[in-house]
Order: structure tokens, then C-alpha cells, then sequence
């Protein structure tokens, strides 16, 4: 599979990114830069983590009009599969890319801690190498990925299987306290409708090898090359 | 013309600056505080010919980028009017 990660100015993990699907995926990956608007023929766009723009405005607001966010949005209107990370999420909800919005954690401090997550839905390209319920040790750091959308377009997610992740205890059971950010029903990954698109706070790039900590971000990137077109 | 705007976080949605400027208040001794919210101010000069051209130009410009429906409410202000 032919991987592009973006690079945004500010962006901080397209190294990382490009070092988990290239180094230790063994996959043919390329950055793609912000002002292009050629996507070079790849077939999964990475956003990765980072701040673009210095979060200036509302995080990813200003990332979403680079010129190659509109190729990108082509690219997932005709079904190319997108997967942005922590502010690649940001940039992907506030280009309507995905639903809702990510705000300021609830305790208003910058969070950088391994946390566990389950997986609500794996039958989409990007979980269909894990198990429904199958529990995650991904990292996460962000000061704004408390997840908000309107009540009832939540339960509209939840019914189509849109919410793909959630923040969970080490026993996968949800509670106020394994939240670490406030995020609304704990949502910790959301997809589109069509499922061609994901975004999600914690960095799967950054658990690809155990000595990071854990491999288990590695199920994601596995996933999406096992859904090659 | 000056367009000033006002961002505010959503009724009903957590606004966790403006609870911790709200407790902080009230620890100072304002017990009659409530409902604090924190946003943003934003100022702008438009070109326009018109303070009603200038008002079409901010509500765009409030819609493409500088809120975000989701999570902000804004109102804006055009000098003159």
C-alpha cells in the first residue's frame, strides 16, 4: 500500500508516522507537503499529530485551508481511506471531514500518558485486524481532545458503529476516571458514515515497538494495509 | 470599517476555562458570580462601502473560519451602525 503523510507547518509526528509504516510496516510511505495539491497517487492519507499553525484560532483550523486539504477531501469523497492522529483528527473534524469537535481537556492541563482503549467497532478498515472489545495501550498528549458533538448526532454515531474507540480502564470498563480528557461518552475515535475516514487522539505511531512501551498501535497501521483497494 | 467579533463557547457545552475562572472568582470572595464563560475577541477591518455590506462580509467570514458552529456561538458588531 502507497502511504502520504502531510506535512503541515507545526506538524510534529509525520517522522514518527512515516517511521512506523515505512521502517517498521515495511510499506512504501512519502510525506506529501501542505502547499501541494497533488496527493502522488497514494492510497491512505496519514494527518498526523503536531501543532499546524500553532494551533492559532481553534486547533486545525487553519491547517484545513492548505491547499492539499482540498485534494485530500476529494480524495475521501471518492472513498480513499484518511486517518488523521491527535491533530490530524482536530483538522479532519474541523474540515467536516468527520463530526463534532475537539475541545479543551477538561482539566484544562496538557495530557502525555499511556491510557487503554477499547474497540467499540472492527469491522472498518482501520480496527479489522483487532476483536470487538478488544482493549488497546496507546499513548496519548494533547491539551485539547475532549470530543464534542450535539446529543443526538452522538446517538446516531453509536447506532451506525461511527464511535470506533473509547477511553476504558485497564478492565475495559468505562468510567469517569479512565476518561482522561472529559471527551463526551469517552470517545477516544470517531470514522465518517462511509467509514473511509478516522481520526483519533491517541498515536498508534508511537507503539509500534516494544521498545516504545508497546506494539499495539501497529494493530491499526496492520488493519489499513490489510484494506488495500 | 471596524467589524468586532465575539466568540463564545455553546450553551451547554463544558467550557472548562470559564469553570476554573468562575471557581477562582468565587474563591476571591464574588460569591454572586455565575455562568462565567470564556472566548475570544476578534477585531477586523473591512472594506466596505456599507455597514450592511460589512455585516454579510463578517457573517461569512464568522461561518468559514472564525467559529466553529459546533462548539462557538458569535454575534458581531460593525462600527457605525
Amino acid at each position: 500500500m502507497k502511504w502520504g503523510v502531510v506535512r503541515f507547518p507545526g506538524s510534529l509526528d509525520d517522522g514518527d508516522a512515516l517511521y512506523a509504516i515505512a521502517e517498521v510496516m515495511g510499506q512504501d510511505a512519502r510525506i506529501l507537503w501542505h502547499k501541494d495539491e497533488s496527493l502522488g497517487g497514494v492510497e491512505c492519507i496519514l494527518l498526523p499529530g503536531g501543532f499546524s499553525y500553532g494551533d492559532y484560532l481553534r486547533t486545525g483550523a487553519i491547517a484545513r485551508f492548505s491547499p492539499i486539504m482540498k485534494s485530500v477531501a476529494k480524495f475521501a469523497a471518492d472513498g480513499g481511506l484518511v486517518i488523521g492522529i491527535c491533530n490530524g483528527f482536530q483538522i479532519l473534524c474541523e474540515a467536516h471531514l468527520i463530526p463534532g469537535a475537539l475541545t479543551r481537556n477538561r482539566s484544562l492541563s496538557f495530557i502525555c500518558e499511556r491510557v487503554w482503549i477499547r474497540v467499540e467497532n472492527a469491522s472498518t478498515p482501520f480496527t479489522r485486524a483487532t476483536k470487538r472489545g478488544d482493549l488497546l495501550r496507546l499513548p496519548i498528549k494533547h491539551g485539547e481532545g475532549l470530543y464534542v458533538a450535539p446529543e443526538d448526532e452522538l446517538r446516531q454515531m453509536e447506532e451506525r458503529g461511527q464511535v470506533i474507540l473509547r477511553y476504558v480502564d485497564a478492565d475495559g470498563r468505562e468510567s469517569d476516571a479512565a476518561n482522561p480528557n472529559g471527551s463526551m461518552r469517552a470517545i477516544a475515535g470517531v470514522a465518517n458514515q462511509r467509514f473511509n475516514v478516522f481520526g483519533l487522539m491517541p498515536h498508534p505511531e508511537h507503539a509500534v515497538e516494544a521498545m516504545l512501551g508497546g506494539v499495539d498501535g501497529l494493530k491499526i497501521f496492520q488493519s489499513i494495509a490489510g484494506s488495500a483497494r | 470599517m471596524q467589524v468586532k467579533v465575539f466568540v463564545t463557547p455553546r450553551m451547554g457545552i463544558l467550557d472548562p476555562q470559564g469553570r476554573a475562572v468562575e471557581s477562582s472568582l468565587q474563591s476571591l470572595g464574588f460569591k454572586n458570580v455565575s455562568g462565567v464563560k470564556v472566548g475570544k475577541y476578534i477585531l477586523l477591518e473591512v472594506e466596505a462601502r456599507t455597514a450592511s455590506e460589512a455585516r454579510d462580509e463578517a457573517k461569512k467570514m464568522c461561518e468559514a473560519l472564525l467559529a466553529n458552529p459546533v462548539i462557538e456561538d458569535y454575534r458581531f458588531e460593525v462600527d457605525g451602525e
